[in-house]
């Protein structure tokens, strides 16, 4: 446990990925295989079910602390994390040095965390006493995470996988490959997972994705239109799904297996000839439309899928290239070979779930800038132009691939309240909530909680701090003065809003120092930039839609 | 009835019968101070009176042309109808609880103190008294302190580990007390030890204070062939992310503060290593300091104001918030360091 626990404070320590990449490698070069296993179980997110409730957990260390319950209270809004609120409110642990590091992790895990809830409550607490007693004050905080499922630090898959792979000299995508789907942490698994590559890999690897640049000059600088293939740019996922020794593997860019996030594609896929990889985007996608990205997250967000996300949030894989074909690598091949043969593969498969991108014909660049004026009724992010005949390259060759994006409605809007944040942003004030004028009024209509460097974060939260006209529990009512320019990508009508507009990606672009709060906009503004635009309830807003920057 | 021996207004805490102020947030004409830290100390009053080992910084804060008058520990003074004397603080050097006497009924005001071990500055000394003005930095039980020789061991093994990887080591804290406290806790050995101008302009008052502390040399314009590998350099927080603070690299970061103690606070400073190091009392010194005056009235100042007075209530005593403003919410300036007069920024 105590290794662990050096583990964790080493990774939550360094924001750098080779510190993080190190600190693994040493734990898992020195870990015994079947502890080592459970620290992959929760490195990579895993976790048991919440075995003890935060109601006990509170109750029982404010009793171990000797402090008042209010107390715990106003320790964990400081805190900002109960497992780390219970850790430093405990009687001091005995040296480090002068404890024997009796259980190791497994053991910990299978004889206590594991056996927690088939015991009864009094048992749970004199099990919880017990443990607190023996651990030292980080290895508290990892076993309070642990047991209340809130096991969470800074490193993603991709980084175990690549100290995994560098301990056992095994490649990354074997690592990745052979961590998929469900496995018993135990001694065997750690041994299989570095055992010697046996060529499985091979089967699985996706190819290094191409990525574009964003297009900052004008698009007649990129010569000839007709030299160009433009798409939409959809905002989902990107993915490369890979068939091959009769298997279907389904990579994000993140270099992440998400076949199983996604049945339906990979189900879909078994149908693709052997020896193929195509690269797309997966997209939520319901009776002909795309869905919010938001919808998307809530499929990505959770380890087991139900029925009902899947008929609410149905996925599709929209392709817009293929990387090989019948086994062949055709990566030198020019981009409009490389389209027909896709065009052909998906066509044979007649799925309505593995689709192609459609092409858009450009007759000039003007009618180009015109089109992309639809980009937001028709749910994408604007343009993805390729040159017809580039290769398919590593990274982000620059000049083959742009993207040529629309910019984010904006408005400037009054900060009205705030709230403190979470984790990392406890004790400062860094959610707020922003309002726009109707007549004298000023209606919220969205949260924001990004976007501020850390300093304007701190001003900010001087300011709400001598500034609060009411408190409602964590809520400050402060003075409307600040004002920010909001930047964000859609907006629908709403009925659960005050201002009746719901949007989508709010976030601070900048503080606009320079203005007063009577300058902000009105609700007009917004109304106006409602699909179908039409402006209601006395617009004061003359212009018309109007993303930023034109 | 008298007006009460301390009293809050616009200029600060009077003590009227004795016609000054104690640590005033505005200039007056009498103040007396209790530490240099820069919401304590104000500069352009007439007349200032503060404990004679702490003359040295706080001419730095108020100017060397201020007029000041030195008053050594435990030595009584009339002012007025009141009888002033200075206590040890623990809190950096020459800081000091303002003692105050009038027929039989005694006030302390504690400014800032601690408890824990300090090289540099005279150990806290419990006044006894009726009503103690207290402040309350830290008044949550999530705040304690592990003894000094643990911190400053781990820094010591952290500045040796970085030094072993050819990297500097730059430690951020207050330039006023943390970092002379850094300097006479950590081993020479180690490695050569660079000064910010903001920390070397303070550590020279130290020095001529008679502090001991471990060899150092300011940190000059930069120069073409500098080599930091292996130095540790002491620096305000704002150094960090400046041209100034990036000449060190490769170098590790580190930040000494008693918000460490909170992980929050330690990812949002994103310094590479937190050192739970402060020179403000933690809870049980909060309680141990209060419980040694024997008072039976608490005021509770700038801080964890509002839980720190419920639990005295909760035990007994008459407590009450004394809404100052002092700093003590916030990280940035919640232990008393604001930039020393006459600093050039990053300097």
């Amino acid at each position: 446990m105590r290794r662990f626990a050096g583990l964790y404070a080493a990774l939550d320590e360094t924001n750098k990925t080779g510190d993080k990449v190190a600190a693994m490698r040493a734990y898992f070069a020195a870990a015994p295989a079947e502890d080592a296993a459970w620290a992959i179980y929760f490195l990579t997110g895993r976790k048991p079910r919440q075995v003890i409730s935060s109601k006990n957990l509170r109750a029982w260390a404010v009793a171990a602390a000797q402090v008042p319950e209010w107390m715990f209270e106003q320790s964990y809004e400081a805190v900002g994390d109960i497992a780390e609120t219970v850790a430093l409110l405990l009687p001091e642990a005995p040296a480090t040095a002068t404890r024997p590091d009796a259980l190791p992790l497994h053991r910990w895990v299978e004889t206590r965390l594991l056996a927690l809830p088939r015991l009864p409550e009094a048992a749970q607490r004199e099990l919880m006493l017990a443990a607190w007693e023996e651990l030292g004050p980080t290895e508290r905080l990892v076993w309070n995470k642990l047991i209340t499922g809130a096991f969470r630090v800074g490193v993603s898959q991709t980084l175990v996988i690549r100290a995994l792979s560098e301990v056992g000299g095994v490649p990354v995508a074997t690592v990745a490959h052979r961590l998929m789907g469900t496995w018993t942490p135990d001694a065997a698994m750690f041994r299989g997972l570095m055992a010697a590559e046996a060529g499985e890999a091979a089967v699985s690897r996706p190819y290094p994705f191409m990525l574009a640049h964003p297009l900052e000059d004008p698009p007649e600088s990129l010569g000839a239109p007709e030299t160009w293939q433009a798409e939409w740019k959809w905002d989902g996922i990107r993915a490369q799904v890979v068939r091959r020794g009769g298997e279907v593997f389904v990579w994000s860019r993140g270099e992440e297996l998400i076949g199983e996030r996604f049945p339906e594609i990979a189900v879909a896929a078994r149908q693709l000839p052997e020896g193929t990889v195509l690269d797309g985007e997966v997209l939520p996608w319901r009776n002909g439309e795309v869905l919010p990205f938001a919808e998307l997250q809530r499929r990505i967000g959770r380890k087991t899928l139900t029925r009902k996300i899947l008929e609410e949030v149905p996925a599709m894989f929209l392709g817009f290239d293929v990387l090989e074909h019948a086994g062949k690598d055709l990566r030198e091949q020019p981009l409009h070979v490389r389209r027909g043969v896709l065009e052909s593969v998906v066509a044979a498969l007649g799925s309505s779930t593995i689709t192609t991108s459609h092409v858009v014909e450009l007759a000039s660049w003007g009618a180009a800038a015109e089109l992309r004026e639809q980009s937001r009724s028709r749910g994408v992010e604007g343009f993805m132009l390729k040159r017809r005949d580039s290769r398919y390259g590593l990274g982000r060759v620059r000049g083959d691939w742009w993207k040529w994006k629309i910019d984010p409605y904006v408005v400037d809007a009054v900060l009205i309240y705030a709230q403190g944040g979470q984790g990392r942003r406890a004790s400062l004030f860094t959610d707020y909530t922003f309002a726009v004028w109707r007549g004298e009024e000023l209606v919220p209509f969205c949260k924001a909680y990004s976007g501020l460097t850390d300093e304007e974060i701190r001003q900010v939260d001087a300011f709400v701090r001598t500034h609060t006209r009411e408190q409602f529990g964590p809520v400050r009512v402060v003075d409307p003065e600040l004002v920010f320019e909001i930047g964000f990508e859609g907006i629908a009508r709403s009925t659960r809003h005050k201002s009746g507009v719901a949007v989508r990606f709010p976030r601070m672009l900048r503080w606009r120092k320079d203005k007063p709060a009577a300058d902000a906009d009105a609700i007009g503004r917004l109304l106006a930039l409602l699909p179908g635009g039409a402006a209601v309830e006395g617009s004061e807003s003359p212009s018309g839609p109007s993303p930023a920057g034109r | 009835m008298p007006a009460p021996l301390v009293e809050l207004t616009e200029e600060g805490l009077l003590c009227r019968a004795g016609g000054f102020y104690i640590d005033p947030w505005r200039p007056v004409e009498r103040a007396v101070i209790t530490h240099a830290h820069a919401d304590h100390a104000l500069a352009d009053s007439e007349h200032y009176l503060a404990a004679t080992p702490g003359l040295g910084v706080l001419r730095l804060r108020v100017g060397a042309g201020a007029d000041i008058q030195g008053l050594a520990y435990g030595e009584r003074l009339r002012l007025g109808e009141v009888t002033v004397s200075l206590h040890p603080a623990g809190h950096i050097l020459g800081s000091a609880q303002v003692r105050l006497e009038r027929g039989g009924e005694v006030w302390v005001v504690s400014g800032d103190y601690k408890l824990g071990a300090d090289p540099t500055c005279a150990p806290f000394e419990p006044v006894r008294c009726h009503t103690f003005i207290t402040e309350s930095t830290f008044g949550l039980p999530v705040y304690r302190w592990a003894p000094q020789s643990e911190v400053f061991a781990d820094i010591d093994d952290w500045w040796r580990g970085n030094k072993e990887a050819g990297k500097a080591s730059l430690l951020l804290c207050y330039a006023l007390g943390k970092a002379q406290r850094i300097l006479a806790g950590v081993t020479a050995e180690i490695g050569p030890v660079y000064l910010h101008g903001a920390v070397d302009r303070v550590t020279q008052a130290y020095r001529a204070a008679g502090v001991a502390m471990v060899p150092t040399t300011l940190v000059g314009p930069a120069k073409r062939g500098d080599d930091w590998r292996g130095a540790l350099i002491l620096a305000p927080p704002s150094a960090l992310h400046t041209p100034w603070g990036r000449r060190f690299r490769p170098l590790v970061s580190g930040f000494a503060s008693g918000w460490m103690r909170v992980r929050g606070a330690r990812r949002r400073r994103a310094v590479d290593r937190g050192f739970v190091l402060s020179d403000h009392a933690d809870w049980p010194g909060l309680l141990a300091a209060i419980s040694a005056t024997g008072a039976s009235r608490v005021l509770v100042t700038h801080g964890h104001a509002a839980p720190l007075t419920r639990y005295l209530q909760e035990l007994g005593l008459a407590a009450e918030v004394l809404a100052t403003r002092f700093v003590g919410e916030g990280e940035e300036a919640s232990e008393g360091e604001a930039p020393v007069v006459g600093e050039e920024a990053g300097s």
